[in-house]
């Protein structure tokens, strides 16, 4: 029981990452209907901006080897300019990748998206090399026990932050002009100027939010698991690529919801079988249950519209 | 400089088609002019043209003064043209009340922090866009469908439903594609008085496509007739009724060789 619950936390946290990079996958489906397949690559870039900003805000805030500041508030800082670094980087992509494409065929925009993402993959080990990078540890790791689980500072705070970016994600989509905008856009882009709205003030705008969730992802993992690696994007965006499918194109609360049992899955088949098998076994589970249900847990037939 | 919207020998083409021929036409504020033609005449194409959807090959559209040829289609929106589709372009899974809601975008001044904390400015802003959104929804007899997706309403509804949205934006032309399309008598009596009505209250100037002349002369001060992509004649709705080459144009010509 207890080995269950530790395991319990883990997937939390696992599926955390997955359902931060598959919400950008589901909103960019549900205004352009086309699934923009650098994003695992935005995730990667998104990990390394943020090695860059945490030594960066460490430098700047440190008088020999002692930090002034807590880390904490490094932390804070080195999430939010990693996201708001990597929303640019999204509107960049959308500018020059996807626009000039936008009456083009569906299959060229698609792979416009693998190009970008080999180029970011590239351009990645191009710049920085081949060596593998290690993240800081912006702040000290705390370990509490309860009852034999073991609980980590860190785990609860990448599962809070995720929780709460996507309650942040909820309000906007519900509540503020853009958000309805972008639910207008999905429904049916042509309509949208005649209320006075640009589709290229929209469309980009769901690439920066989709490129500043997977870029907290990034920060986040790279917590969680300090080695990065230009090619750390590709199985991650993959996977979460297909939670944004299991959860239905187009839904929030679906690309969130299955990209925690994406997690849950993995976790506990490995828990029960050797790890060698868990990626085959998941899998094959979410096959199975994509055959009962095509259209994922919250999709419709006919619609991949944006939607809470 | 007083009209509304001063169309001067627009043209457009596709390819080798050449869709609108230098396409002149003064609306008046607060005036109804009818745009009638066969199918294929490029009526729609006229819409398109005054809406940016196209951007025309050679000629000015004015507006107020300002040419608003090429101008980007959301642009155009905001100057004050608003416009319905033939085929109905609504957000099908959407309810009724934010379809007329969205159509306020441009009114909303507050920003993400209104929206998340719930300032009172948003609250009282959300207000007076709800109520004056029921207001409208009301005077298109749409009002108890408000909180219904607009793909489960009848048809006639749908219609409405449109024109409501284009209300909202504000316009001071209105340009309606065959707003009567698929409706009944009755829908049709109905949608002549709303009409009456929003042009009575809001003075705003109409230029609508339709094919049943009982609804463009009982509404249009001026009827312009299109075919083949050109103006072949313009004037007071029994003019044009008696126009010889506009019934030839519909019902073809009487050769006996």
């Amino acid at each position: 029981m207890v080995y269950f619950f530790q395991n319990f936390l883990n997937a939390l946290q696992w599926g955390s990452f997955y359902a931060l990079i598959a919400l950008g996958y589901s909103m960019v489906y549900g205004i352009l209907m086309l699934f923009n397949f650098a994003h695992g690559d935005v995730f990667m870039t998104g990990a390394y901006i943020g090695l860059g900003t945490a030594l960066f805000f460490t430098m700047i805030f440190s008088s020999g080897a002692v930090s002034v500041v807590p880390g904490w508030i490094i932390l804070v800082l080195t999430i939010l300019s990693s996201m708001a670094l990597a929303s640019i980087l999204g509107m960049i992509i959308e500018r020059i990748g996807y626009r000039p494409l936008r009456n083009a065929p569906r299959a060229s925009a698609a792979i416009t998206g693998l190009m970008i993402g080999i180029i970011l993959e590239t351009g990645n080990l191009a710049i920085l090399g081949a060596q593998r990078f290690s993240f800081p540890s912006i702040i000290d790791t705390v370990t509490w026990e309860a009852g034999g689980i073991f609980f980590t500072n860190k785990k609860i705070l990448i599962v809070a932050v995720a929780l709460f970016l996507m309650a942040a994600l909820h309000v906007f989509i519900k509540k503020t002009k853009w958000g309805m905008a972008m639910r207008a856009m999905s429904y049916d882009p042509l309509a949208v100027p005649l209320m006075g709205v640009s589709v290229n003030i929209v469309a980009p705008m769901t690439f920066a939010i989709g490129s500043g969730l997977a870029a907290a992802a990034g920060v986040l993992y790279s917590m969680a698991y300090p080695v990065l690696d230009p090619m750390m994007g590709v199985n991650l965006g993959w996977k979460a690529f297909v939670a944004a499918i299991l959860g239905g194109r187009g839904s929030i609360m679906g690309a969130a919801l299955a990209g925690f049992i994406l997690g849950f899955i993995e976790i506990f088949v490995a828990m029960i079988f050797p790890s060698t098998l868990r990626d085959l076994i998941a899998y094959s589970i979410i096959l199975a249950i994509l055959t009962f249900r095509p259209y994922g847990f919250f999709g419709q037939a006919h619609s991949a519209q944006l939607r809470l | 400089m007083d009209k509304l919207l001063h169309i001067e020998k627009m043209s457009h083409s596709f390819g080798g088609l050449q869709a609108v021929q230098n396409f002149s036409l003064e609306i008046g504020a607060g005036e109804i002019v009818g745009l009638i033609g066969p199918n294929g005449a490029g009526k729609t194409t006229v819409f398109n043209l005054i809406t940016g959807v196209y951007k025309p090959v050679s000629g000015r559209v004015m507006l107020r003064g300002r040419d608003i040829a090429g101008e980007q289609p959301h642009t155009i929106a905001s100057l004050g043209i608003g416009r319905t589709f033939q085929n109905l372009l609504l957000w099908r899974h959407m309810n009724v009340l934010d379809h007329v809601k969205i159509a306020h975008y441009s009114q909303v001044t507050y920003g993400l922090a209104g929206a998340f904390f719930g300032t009172p400015r948003r609250n009282r802003q959300e207000r007076e866009i709800e109520q004056t959104s029921m207001e409208l929804l009301k005077r298109f007899r749409v009002d108890h469908f408000a909180l219904l997706p607009v793909g489960s309403l009848p048809y006639g509804a749908q219609r409405r439903v449109e024109i409501a949205r284009a209300m909202a934006t504000r316009p001071r032309l209105l340009l309606l594609d065959e707003p009567t399309a698929g409706m009944t008598p009755d829908e049709l009596k109905e949608m002549i008085g709303i009409i009456k009505g929003i042009h009575a209250d809001y003075g705003v100037a109409i230029l609508l496509i339709e094919h049943r002349m009982k609804f463009v002369m009982e509404l249009c001060s001026r009827i312009v007739t299109l075919v083949f992509g050109e103006i072949i004649a313009e004037g007071a709705p029994m003019e044009i009724r008696n126009n010889p080459k506009v019934i030839e144009a519909y019902l073809g010509r009487e050769d006996i060789t």
